[in-house]
């Protein structure tokens, strides 16, 4: 068992644009369907603002805008995904979210570097697994703060 | 075994805490023994809980303690500052320990310096003069009777009975004094009636007196034959029994006996005091905690209920809905008051700290406190310690200058400081303010054009308490010198955000030369609080009520332009509007109105009118957090669930206003 958990992990596979991204299954919380989202002013547009989980307030960021995707209108299939990255509490916005795969480890690949393609931190690797390509996502990057706020213009 | 402990530590730390404090009260007056006593009770119980529950080194260190504190009530001892040096160099070991214990240690500690201080202390003190107690004799200890007890005796006289005093003296070694205590009394009861008995009765029965007691008995028997029956009883070293005299009671001269007097008169009353107490339970604080959290969640769907209600128009509904609206309104302030504790809690360990402090900087101070039983939420006062612990340090270490400098410019060479906390609305404010150097203007504007934090300009136009705040800004500290007690790189700018945090504002005055005064005024309770519901467009934000002064609705011709922004008139003041369709960024969604609708609110002196679309109206609200992603967003202090479950975004006024 040991053995296996060190050569596969268990990942939760969701859709942005005609895209597959993964995020490891013990990173997220809840797979939530759309719910009201209250906006808050001086945050980024990727960050759509807060939602009440269960009565705690979760702030929620649009994937396909943080990845620079045109917007989507929303569907019966759009999900919030709810993970938890250190200590903090985010819901995160997708296309869909039905999926759950256990992933190679030896099928996970550096993420291919393009000439002419914007350099985007927050991807960990890729994964093909039997045609299908899987982006695996590092959370961290994807919610790095610093992008999240842009308090000190608003003071100016 | 478990909850032993916490109470073991709950009262352990109350009793340091009661010796710290009376410490402190005799080092102002030596002479005054009555103190000693409390000390010595306290640390007795201390050593007897500690030796029960198995924590050695606590407990021998007590004890030393409580030789030299016996030898200072015997006056064996004169109490000076080198003696209450080392008895505080022993606290701080017993309070080091149970500490330990706290964090889930043994309690063990290396204690020999205290110790041997302590032995040192002891032993030195009883080579010292002792004229007022002659070896081998004991003390008789006079007796202070109160009127009542004397016309118990005069009665008994006027009945044939004679009162007799009953002097008694255990052998030293005895084991079980509370048990040869009993049966004594046992012997006198039979005998007669005991009036009178010095230590208190109450203290004889916790074995809270040496090996010699007195008693007053009103009998019918003889003296001899008393004598003869206490004698019986094992362990009695011996027994002097003797009519006794009204005249005795006059309390007779001198400073020794008198406080004797007072000793068992005072122990007499804590015994009294201490009854009702028992009608108190300690709780654990996360149960507290865990029942706030119910209750919160209990209030949005209190919120929820009440639109369903009102939405439905169904008439039992309706007032089943009020019903329980009102009985967890009465609930909501019950749970709120349980969490209330006296800042003294915080408060009391200041005394030894600026003791300390005025130790280590050689600088005389006098410490105030007042308003120490004022209340606050217990999640603020668990934050408030270290923000005043670092502004009391800062005004000894910066504000308070040395004794020489003082004098040369005419003060008095003790500075005073003092600590003050009270209530007003439904804020508690504290305040630290010390009579010392006071804050320099230039100095402080000349550091922050320096740091980068204003230009030059801005320092000459910013107002004195502009100027001041400039020092709570982070990466800003005044003292010219690094010394060990403040300015280790943590500043005030931690204190400001701390209390800014806490949801309340600290505000400077000072005057050059003359002192300085730092208030903070902090809300009462964190968890649950009054709003009112507006409507910004679409979206819906809440305003403390705290904060609100009024709400109006003013047309637009009645508005004022002053230097291209819009002002209105406010019973006479001038004040701005804030557009917060605009600040706030909300999508425009609605059509402009001709008249606009104004919250009014304010920041101590300062006001601004906040134009909003529409007023839903006043709500209870339970305050949530952002979380850690999106905490600092501008404006907004937090976040609630209302009735719909949809989330409101609570606006920070005191953002609003510069």
């Amino acid at each position: 068992m040991t053995e296996q958990k060190e050569h596969t992990q268990k990942v939760i596979v969701f859709q942005i644009q005609d895209e597959e991204y993964t995020l490891p299954v013990q990173t997220v919380g809840s797979i939530e369907r759309m719910v009201p989202i209250t906006r808050v002013p001086g945050a980024q547009p990727f960050v759509k603002g807060v939602i009440n989980l269960r009565g705690v307030v979760t702030p929620v960021i649009d994937l396909r805008e943080r990845f620079g995707f045109e917007p989507f209108p929303e569907t019966e299939q759009t999900r919030i995904i709810t993970v938890t990255v250190a200590d903090m509490n985010v819901g995160l916005i997708v296309d869909a979210a039905n999926d759950v795969l256990d992933l190679e480890n030896d099928a996970v690949e550096p993420p291919p570097e393009v000439v002419g393609t914007v350099e985007a931190d927050y991807i960990q690797g890729v994964a093909n697994v039997e045609g299908r390509l899987f982006i695996l996502l590092n959370l961290e990057k994807v919610l790095a703060e610093e992008d999240v706020l842009h308090l000190e213009r608003m003071h100016g | 075994m478990n909850q032993y402990i916490e109470v073991f530590i709950d009262e352990s730390k109350e009793h340091l805490q009661a010796i710290n404090d009376h410490l402190l009260t005799l080092e102002k007056n030596p002479r005054d023994l009555t103190i000693v006593n409390e000390i010595f009770r306290s640390a007795h119980t201390l050593k007897g809980m500690s030796a029960t529950m198995g924590y050695q080194d606590l407990s021998d260190l007590t004890h030393k303690m409580e030789n030299v504190l016996d030898a200072v009530r015997n006056e064996q001892l004169l109490v000076d500052e080198g003696v209450l040096d080392i008895v505080f160099h022993a606290v701080d070991d017993l309070e080091a320990m149970v500490l330990d214990i706290v964090d889930g240690g043994d309690g063990e500690r290396n204690v020999e310096e205290a110790v041997r201080m302590l032995e040192a202390v002891e032993s030195g003190g009883q080579q010292s003069p002792k004229t007022t107690t002659s070896a081998g004799n004991e003390r008789k200890p006079e007796l202070f009777l109160d009127d009542y007890t004397k016309n118990v005796i005069k009665m008994a006289e006027e009945s044939g009975s004679h009162p007799l005093l009953v002097h008694t003296h255990l052998r030293n070694d005895c084991l079980l004094k509370a048990a040869r205590v009993y049966m004594i009394f046992e012997v006198l009861e039979q005998a007669g009636e005991v009036v009178h008995a010095a230590p208190p009765v109450e203290s004889l029965e916790n074995e809270e007196f040496e090996s010699s007691f007195t008693v007053l008995l009103i009998t019918q028997e003889s003296a001899e034959g008393i004598k003869t029956a206490i004698e019986k009883v094992s362990e009695v070293d011996y027994v002097h029994v003797e009519p006794f005299k009204e005249k005795e009671t006059q309390p007779p001269e001198g400073p020794q006996v008198q406080s004797q007097a007072e000793i068992s008169d005072e122990s007499a009353q804590k015994t009294k005091k201490s009854t009702p107490r028992g009608r108190t339970i300690r709780v654990n604080i996360e149960r507290l905690d865990a029942l706030m959290n119910l209750f919160e969640e209990l209030v949005i769907d209190r919120g929820r209920l009440e639109q369903i209600s009102s939405d439905l128009a169904h008439q039992d509904l309706q007032e089943t809905v009020e019903h329980m609206t009102r009985t967890s309104s009465d609930l909501q302030s019950i749970i709120l008051n349980m969490r209330m504790v006296p800042v003294e809690q915080v408060f009391n360990r200041f005394p030894r700290m600026v003791r300390q402090l005025s130790k280590d900087l050689h600088k005389r101070l006098e410490l105030t406190i007042s308003g120490a039983e004022t209340e606050l939420d217990r999640t603020v006062i668990d934050e408030i310690g270290d923000p005043l612990v670092h502004l009391i340090r800062n005004a000894v270490d910066h504000g308070i200058e040395s004794p020489e400098v003082r004098e040369s410019k005419g003060k008095p060479a003790v500075g005073q400081i003092e600590l003050k906390a009270y209530h007003s609305g439904n804020h508690v404010f504290i305040e630290i303010t010390d009579d010392g150097a006071g804050i320099d203007r230039t100095k402080v504007a000349g550091k922050a054009v320096k740091n980068q934090l204003v230009t030059q300009e801005q320092a000459e136009t910013m107002s004195d308490s502009q100027v001041f705040d400039l020092i709570m800004e982070s990466g800003f500290s005044t003292a010219d010198q690094i010394s060990d007690i403040s300015g280790r790189g943590v500043g005030l700018d931690v204190v400001k955000s701390t209390i800014e945090s806490l949801g309340g504002i600290i505000t400077i005055e000072s005057e050059y030369g003359e002192g300085s005064r730092f208030s903070i005024q902090l809300p009462l309770t964190l968890s649950i609080i009054s709003v009112m519901l507006v409507e910004v467009q679409k979206e819906t934000y809440a305003i403390p009520l705290s904060s609100i002064i009024e709400t109006a609705v003013v047309k637009k011709e009645d508005l004022m332009n002053a230097h291209n922004r819009k002002v209105m008139d406010f019973r006479g003041r001038v004040i701005p509007l804030i557009f917060l369709t605009e600040l706030l960024q909300v999508p425009v969604e609605l059509e402009e109105k001709d008249d606009y609708s104004v919250v009014i609110v304010r920041r101590g002196e300062k006001m601004a009118a906040l134009v909003v679309h529409s007023f839903i109206g006043q709500q209870e609200v339970v305050l949530k957090s952002l979380g850690d992603y999106l905490s600092g967003a501008f404006a907004i202090s937090g976040a609630t669930i209302l009735g719909d479950g949809q989330v409101a975004l609570i606006l920070d006024s005191n953002a609003l206003i510069k």
